[in-house]
């Protein structure tokens, strides 16, 4: 449960789409799927008492921010769905085992403090690189990546009904709610919810009835299980060449922490 | 609930990714031979359901309001295979459209979120209803009960997988107490909410409600002269095809490539202190570190005692690993079968259709 969602205004199936004319926008979807899923596997792998490597790491993502044309603010706002876990991360440094030492009036425990740091800067990290993902392809396109990537056609068909719906049933949801709201219903506690409960429930025989007739209509027009995908352009070398350019640039600075990690071991050890 | 990029180290995500692939997997190949090409717009437009009913926010009390999480109510309503997928599908969108839950991290969440609260809700659901009579309704306190222990249960795995990976030494049983407490409260919620959902649909279209399948009775019309005929219901698990197997060859496969894995290769894995054992040595905590209560069994440090040779032993304490894993999962798998047999003692319900 915990804090509501809110996906932004507009339209919900558009996901966090920000329309522009980038050379991030216009690499292919599977490209920058394979480039952020290894960006981000790099950044967790990274040992966490090479702070500076995290400092880079947040430099080299700030340049794909710009280079996509995003506005500061934009991302910003978007790692607010971060916060709860920032909360976690705060109270680390209290409920950590480990050796404790003392910063000002609080007795905090030293690996605590490391692991905090740890989670905020691995977790900032990964939601930015999945917002400029987001951010910059259509949620069509990301569903044709899926399926180049050759993810199961069963489960491409079912991601991309359920991204054609959204709006619609979002919808259906919304005008339920108006009706309630017309007849002077607001919920305002807990006796309240059994007539939220009764209105999930009739969302959930509208979805479904929807669901059968539009394969009742797809069959009667053709339907066999999957949904023809027209390739809107071909991937060529160049393309993941570009989106290879932030994993690897990402790479090169684990490469160097990890060195520097054994070193400083082997300068403690000897 | 959703776990972010760090939380959990590199092997542990790639891990649970894994089960995750696999487990949904299967659960496509069940659902497509279960209803052919149906399968994806029903899903589709149940994962836009899932994903439109938890932003419904459901006051709380003191101002604050919470959403439902759905694994129990997917899985009382459309069965444990589909509730898997539409689960799986709502977090990859979440994560990919809207940055909501971490990149890495999907596999633990949709082990978590999906296939945990979808297994422990649905398992408990099915005990629960085969104690209640055999009404559509009974489906909603059966749906609660389970929603209600699925998102504790959810929760200890999270301290299991944390236990195993996680990325900052933390006393497991404060955070055990801390995530179960928690979690006992938004499992009431969910209880609540999931609950009431059923009751909704179940008052409208049964039928739709996986949960009440056994439910349907068989219908006996007695005409006006005396004479009876019988319309037997049709339930889906009746026409249900032959389960999908798993070919003998692919299982074979698998099994000589984990065994080959955990036997050969590992004697040669990184001899290194892994990350948390590294930060523990050079912070000089390791030693205020407790050994798990297995740590003097036969195969702890995944070493067997008595054996000098480390590869030897390494390996073998591997391949005992393997086959305890794949005999668990056969025994499970056999509990599973028996148990989803299909009741064969339907009631009957009389419409006397001579007055």
């Amino acid at each position: 449960m915990g804090a509501g969602h809110s996906h932004g205004t507009g339209s919900v199936s558009d996901g966090l789409f920000v329309h522009r004319h980038t050379v991030v926008h216009r690499l292919p979807a599977e490209t920058k799927l394979v480039s952020l899923v290894v960006f981000v596997l790099v950044v967790v792998s990274t040992p966490r008492e090479q702070v500076w490597a995290f400092g880079a790491f947040a430099v080299v993502l700030a340049v794909v921010v710009a280079l996509a044309r995003l506005r500061p603010g934009l991302v910003l706002r978007r790692m607010v769905i971060e916060v709860p876990f920032l909360v976690f991360a705060l109270l680390l440094p209290f409920v950590a085992l480990g050796e404790r030492i003392d910063l000002g009036p609080v007795s905090v425990s030293a690996p605590g403090l490391l692991g905090a740091f740890n989670i905020v800067a691995k977790g900032t990290l990964g939601v930015v690189a999945a917002i400029v993902l987001s951010a910059t392809t259509r949620p069509r396109d990301l569903v044709l990546g899926l399926q180049r990537l050759r993810v199961p056609t069963l489960l491409v068909t079912i991601i991309s009904f359920m991204i054609r719906y959204l709006d619609v049933i979002v919808d259906d949801m919304r005008r339920m709610r108006v009706a309630r709201e017309a007849r002077g219903f607001e919920a305002r506690h807990i006796g309240h919810i059994p007539v939220l409960a009764r209105s999930a429930g009739a969302l959930f025989v509208r979805s479904y009835e929807r669901g059968e007739r539009v394969y009742l209509a797809m069959v009667s027009r053709g339907f066999n299980g999957a949904l023809p995908m027209l390739r809107a352009r071909v991937t060529v070398a160049a393309d993941w060449a570009g989106a290879a350019v932030l994993p690897a640039t990402a790479g090169v600075i684990a490469v160097v922490a990890h060195s520097l990690g054994d070193l400083t071991a082997v300068t403690l050890g000897s | 609930m959703h776990v972010p990029d760090g939380f959990l180290n590199v092997s542990t995500s790639i891990a649970t990714g894994v089960v995750s692939i696999g487990v949904v997997g299967y659960a496509l190949r069940r659902v497509r031979a279960e209803m052919t090409e149906a399968a994806a717009p029903l899903a589709g437009l149940t994962a836009a359901f899932v994903f439109a009913v938890q932003m419904l926010n459901f006051p709380v009390g003191i101002g604050t309001s919470g959403h439902l999480m759905g694994g129990a109510l997917a899985a009382a309503l459309v069965g444990p295979w589909m509730a898997v997928i539409v689960v799986a599908v709502v977090l990859a969108v979440q994560a990919l459209l809207f940055a909501d839950g971490g990149i890495t991290a999907l596999g633990s969440n949709v082990l978590l979120i999906g296939i945990v609260t979808v297994a422990v809700g649905y398992a408990v659901s099915r005990l629960v209803v085969a104690a209640l009579p055999r009404r559509a309704l009974s489906a909603a306190p059966a749906a609660a009960i389970g929603a209600l222990i699925s998102v504790p249960a959810a929760a200890l795995v999270f301290v299991g997988l944390y236990a195993v990976g996680g990325a900052t030494e933390l006393p497991l049983d404060r955070l055990a107490q801390y995530m179960l407490g928690w979690h006992t409260l938004i499992g009431v919620g969910e209880a609540v909410i999931t609950g009431l959902t059923v009751a909704a649909v179940a008052a409208t279209r049964p039928d739709l409600v996986h949960l009440a399948r056994g439910a349907r009775r068989t219908l006996v019309v007695t005409a006006p002269d005396g004479t009876t005929s019988t319309v037997t219901s049709s339930r889906s698990e009746d026409v249900r095809p032959a389960t999908p197997r798993v070919g003998r060859r692919t299982a074979a496969i698998a099994l000589v490539v984990s065994l080959a894995l955990a036997g050969i290769v590992s004697g040669f894995a990184s001899a290194n202190p892994d990350g948390l054992e590294y930060v523990a040595e050079s912070l000089g905590f390791i030693d205020e570190a407790q050994d798990s209560a297995v740590a003097g069994g036969p195969l702890s440090d995944y070493g067997l005692r008595g054996i000098d040779n480390p590869y030897l032993s390494t390996g073998l304490a591997g391949v005992i690993g393997v086959l305890v894993v794949v005999g668990l999962g056969i025994l499970i798998a056999r509990l599973s079968l028996r148990a989803s047999d299909p009741d064969p003692d339907p009631e009957v319900e009389r419409i006397d259709s001579s007055v």
